[in-house]
């Protein structure tokens, strides 16, 4: 038990920080310009694949290096030459644009690199184990996922409490009309802002993409719980986007961990017959319902707390 | 004489910063009583608070001797108390008709009907009429709100404010940013549409407040000076420091 | 202000001229839904006209929301799919039972449920409005969808929940065996669901939507709750939404898991964006146009999804009201006598021609480049030859120089001759408002 706490502990804190990646780049996104960035999942996926082809090619490291950039080197594009054209119509046409090129990435990755997943996978100088839990054998890979993680957002702490950049960018999220009458040159500041955020996800992509599935279905079945994290975390809140990924990201690794149903429970009691509802509803574990479990909560949130955890504003 | 509407000890803070700061305030029925006070006195949190906008931190609102503390604006409105803002707040991409229709469509008992054609509401069609003669914009109907001028649209926002028929009516500075024939323009409109009623207003232009008002209250730093008829608040020493000295050489 | 939104139909049109203008409408349309298998015969275009008309109803129930209401929704397929699951119980139901429930009359059970679970998500996510309103509708859609995998006894699992619609009681004879049986049948609830939804449009609610929309803070100052106004409109919408489900999983005798699934929700919010929200006409333009190139196209190119992405975007960058926003930006020349409207708008007609043959050859370059980059990434096995646009008469070899220097010099020539004859365009388009202003004085 104690061996099933620690390592989903540490897969939870792993796939949190990595959901945190990249929340962090949309709440940012969001604080500055108000659009939530319907593409981001998007940008996450496009650093999976350019980080595998990059590592093909020539390894790794400089797949970690070039591929976030890469990444955000488009993310910057789409913001100068279709964001900033659409912002004039309202942030639903903006939302409306992101949903677009959500689809088109999608639709382009799969033009390259098909429908089937790609054999991305962990270099072979971190493939081996790096610490033994009881009789688990940790993988050096997530260990240095996990670190990886960390760097960056400490960097990322850094990046907005010591530079100058970084406080117009925390500026805005406090107050986000004052910004514009800041007049240095805000609209290179919301390109920045977009290509810094996509590059944070591609990053996220880079290192997830080689320890799980890199395939074209990755966008569409993460890009909704980013939502819900952004949602329950409360919309431009960093400190709610953080609390909100470690949350979801330790429910969904429990949830997966557990063999738990009600008919475990109350079996002796009540035996639904096959074929009913009920008996679905009773045989089902945990593990199977961990896919729904941040829809629920940010259901729950939202009658509770409709604004989220941790925001204050109303949008 | 009745009361229409009553503040008690009202007070409102955002974060640590006060902005209303104990405001008592008995307003009769059938008055004209203006509101003046510097900028920053919390002139316009104070109709915020009262319409519903905003919660007060402590304190309560009565209508009619009714408390509707912590009461939605719509259900305020519903009431009989209708605002309207210092920053034109009117439906842009509808029509002027539509604008001022959709604030006459509650009051006539409409609700949220989804089964009854509007365009043959007679009543509705009558009274939208009506407002739009009383504001002088009959023939802008087909005009999308957008597109009118400054000073069509700061009628138009009268025009919705007194649509449903309130006879309790706020203002929050009607005239700002108006030229002199527009403002005289604007105040004619001002006391013909609020005969008969309750009117609240907020203004600047102290030749309208002093034209207008049978009373007046000074609001200075979220609390109420004086309050009172507007010769006795012209040779008020304390208002005469406070505000008049300080704002006007005229 | 746009001149889409000058052209927005005013409601105070209520003269005796207007009303059978407007009574010849449904007529004409009821008309033309009578004799379009006469025109087109054959097996598919009846199909292709049975998803058109369930299409319509889809896309007219999601303007409800995001035309008429400002709620964008990612989300909507929850309604669709599952009365459409609804509709496929009670079928067998009542054909298990022996209850005498014809099948003309199901579509009502799909819409009692689209109302229903329109009324119980709509409480929740109608709170709020804008972006947040958008993230909850997509996170209810996945909740509905994830949950499918799970009820298997209600959702029928991969499979689906298949229904005979053969054995229901007849009705007046008909078994609706045949499809043209199920074209007139879907003909019937789609003018009622559009005579109905262009009727809560021209009611208070249908007003106070707008105002919403446009203004939701003031709304709460004129006596309406809009958070109300909201949730009773998502909840006709859902009701609408249902109907389409329901006469969807009639058309194919199945309800599937994907009906709520998330591409149908992205399929209907393209349908009624590519049309035009801004006018009640849009989404049906759209879900012609949509359902038409999303059967059409995949017989020119495998990655037609994507030229329908990029047309999705060119239209949110270059044509933010759709369609119909540009057929009606144009309706403002149809004015004056007949003789000058036809002149004034032939030669705008003309200058669109001469920008059109750069544009197209523009485009032309441009597929073909798309085309070749996917050959090679994904068919190098086949072989350097591709068929351009699934023909074999336009083999083109891709191991050759030729051909990518031929799609850029095409992409880029017609990119710069376009922009070469836009003013021609622009200066059409003056002229013809000049010549409407000179000759309605």
């Amino acid at each position: 038990m104690a061996e099933l706490i620690i390592i989903s502990t540490l897969n939870g804190v792993l796939y949190g920080m990595l959901l945190f990646l990249m929340a962090s780049g949309l709440t940012l996104i969001f604080s500055m310009m108000g659009v939530l960035n319907f593409a981001h999942a998007s940008f996450y996926m496009l650093g999976a694949f350019l980080g595998y082809q990059i590592s093909q090619w020539a390894g790794f490291v400089p797949a970690l290096i070039l591929a976030p950039m890469i990444a955000g080197g488009i993310g910057a594009l789409v913001e100068r030459y279709g964001l900033r054209t659409v912002h004039k119509n309202g942030h639903v046409a903006e939302l409306l644009f992101t949903f677009g090129l959500a689809f088109i990435i999608e639709e382009v990755i799969q033009m390259i690199w098909g429908k089937l997943s790609v054999d991305y996978r962990v270099p072979s100088w971190l493939d081996f184990s790096a610490f033994t839990i009881y009789a688990t054998n940790y993988p050096a890979y997530k260990t240095f996922m996990l670190l990886f993680s960390i760097v960056i957002f400490i960097g990322l702490i850094f990046l907005l409490t010591r530079t100058r950049a970084g406080l117009i960018i925390q500026a805005s999220l406090s107050h986000p009309n004052m910004v514009g009458m800041l007049g240095h040159n805000v609209p290179r500041v919301f390109m920045l802002v977009f290509g810094l955020g996509t590059a944070l996800a591609a990053i996220a992509g880079v290192i997830a993409g080689a320890a799980y599935v890199t395939q074209s279905n990755m966008a569409a079945l993460l890009g909704p719980i980013l939502f819900v994290v952004v949602v329950v975390g409360g919309l431009g809140s960093l400190w709610g986007a953080f609390v909100a990924s470690l949350l979801i990201g330790l429910l969904q690794t429990f949830a997966i961990a557990s063999d738990w149903s009600l008919n475990k429970f109350f079996g002796d009691f009540i035996t639904p017959t096959r074929g009913t509802l009920l008996f679905d509803v009773w045989n089902v574990t945990i593990a199977q319902v961990g896919p729904i479990l941040p829809y629920l909560l940010l259901v729950l949130v939202l009658i509770f707390r409709p604004t989220g955890l941790f925001g204050t504003r109303e949008t | 004489m009745n009361s229409a509407v009553e503040l008690k000890s009202l007070e409102k803070r955002f974060g640590k910063t006060e902005i209303i700061r104990g405001v008592s305030l008995d307003v009769k029925s059938g008055e004209r009583h203006a509101v003046i006070g510097p900028n920053g006195a919390g002139k316009s949190t104070l109709f915020n608070l009262i319409s519903g906008r905003f919660m007060p931190s402590s304190g309560s609102i009565h209508l009619r001797g009714e408390n509707i503390t912590g009461l939605r604006p719509f259900e305020i409105n519903r009431r009989g108390l209708s605002r309207s803002f210092q920053v034109t707040n009117i439906f842009p991409r509808l029509s002027v008709w539509e604008n001022v229709r959709c604030a006459v469509l509650w009051s006539k008992g409409y609700k949220y009907s989804f089964w009854r054609n509007i365009d043959k509401l007679e009543d509705v069609r009558a009274r939208t009429q009506e407002i739009l003669e009383q504001i002088n914009m009959a023939n802008r109907a087909e005009v999308p709100a957008g597109v009118l001028s400054y000073a069509e649209q700061r009628a138009l926002e009268i025009g919705i404010t007194i649509a449903g028929g309130a006879d309790i009516i706020l203002l929050d500075e009607p005239t700002a940013g108006m030229s002199r024939s527009e403002t005289e323009y604007a105040v004619a409109m001002i006391r013909r549409v609020s005969e008969g009623r309750t009117l609240i207003i907020i203004e600047h232009d102290m030749g309208v407040v002093f034209d207008l008002a049978d009373r007046i209250s000074v609001l200075v730093y979220g609390q109420i000076l004086a309050t009172d008829v507007p010769a006795k608040i012209k040779s008020n020493a304390k208002v005469q420091e406070a505000y008049l000295g300080a704002a006007g050489h005229d | 202000m746009s001149d889409a939104a000058k052209a927005m139909p005013m409601a105070s049109e209520t003269s005796a001229r207007a009303r059978i203008k407007r009574y010849s409408v449904w007529i004409v349309a009821a008309a033309l839904l009578l004799v379009m298998p006469y025109i087109f015969p054959s097996g598919a275009s009846i199909t292709t006209m049975c998803l058109m008309g369930i299409m319509i109803i889809f896309a007219l129930s999601y303007n409800m929301l995001l035309g008429q209401s400002g709620m964008l929704s990612f989300g909507h397929a929850v309604y669709y799919g599952l009365a459409a699951f609804a509709t496929a119980h009670m079928m067998n139901w009542a054909i298990k039972a022996g209850v005498p429930i014809p099948l003309p009359f199901m579509p009502i059970v799909g819409a009692a449920a689209g109302l229903v679970f329109g009324i119980i998500f709509g409480s929740v996510s109608t709170r709020r409005a804008g972006t947040v309103f958008a993230m909850i509708s997509l996170g209810l859609a996945e909740l509905v969808y994830s949950s499918s995998l799970i009820l298997r006894s209600f959702f029928g699992g991969e499979e689906g929940i298949s229904a005979d619609r053969t054995k229901l009681v007849r009705f007046f004879g008909y078994n609706f065996g045949p499809q043209i049986q199920v074209y007139y049948l879907i003909a019937a609830w789609c003018l009622l669901c559009i005579i109905l939804m262009y009727a809560i449009t021209r009611t208070p609610l249908g007003r106070m939507c707008n105002a919403v929309r446009e203004n939701p803070e003031r709304v709460e100052f004129v006596g309406y709750n809009p958070q109300f106004v909201r949730f009773i409109a998502f909840s006709l919408a859902g009701l609408f939404a249902g109907v389409a489900g329901s006469l969807a999983a009639i058309n194919i005798e199945l309800a599937q898991a994907s009906f709520v699934g998330a591409a149908q929700s992205g399929a209907v919010l393209l349908a009624a964006y590519i049309g035009g929200v801004a006018f009640f006409v849009g989404p049906i333009l759209g879900a012609i146009l949509v359902t038409l190139l999303s059967i059409k196209l995949s017989d020119f190119s495998e990655i037609w999804v994507l030229y329908f992405g990029i047309l999705f975007i060119t239209i949110i960058m270059f044509a933010p009201y759709g369609l119909s926003g540009l057929l009606m930006m144009h309706a403002q020349f149809w004015r004056g006598p007949l003789g000058s409207r036809i002149s004034r708008l032939g030669k705008l007609l003309g200058a669109y021609l001469i920008a059109a043959l750069p544009a197209l050859i523009m485009l032309a370059g441009a597929i073909l480049l798309i085309e070749m980059i996917h050959h090679v990434a994904q068919k190098g096995a086949e072989g350097a030859n591709m068929h351009f646009l699934r023909r074999s008469y336009l083999t083109v070899n891709t191991h050759t120089a030729w051909p990518w220097i031929g799609g850029l010099v095409a992409m880029i020539g017609g990119f710069l001759a376009f922009r070469f004859t836009w003013p021609t365009v622009a200066s059409a388009w003056h002229q013809a408002l000049l010549d409407t202003q000179r000759s309605s004085k």
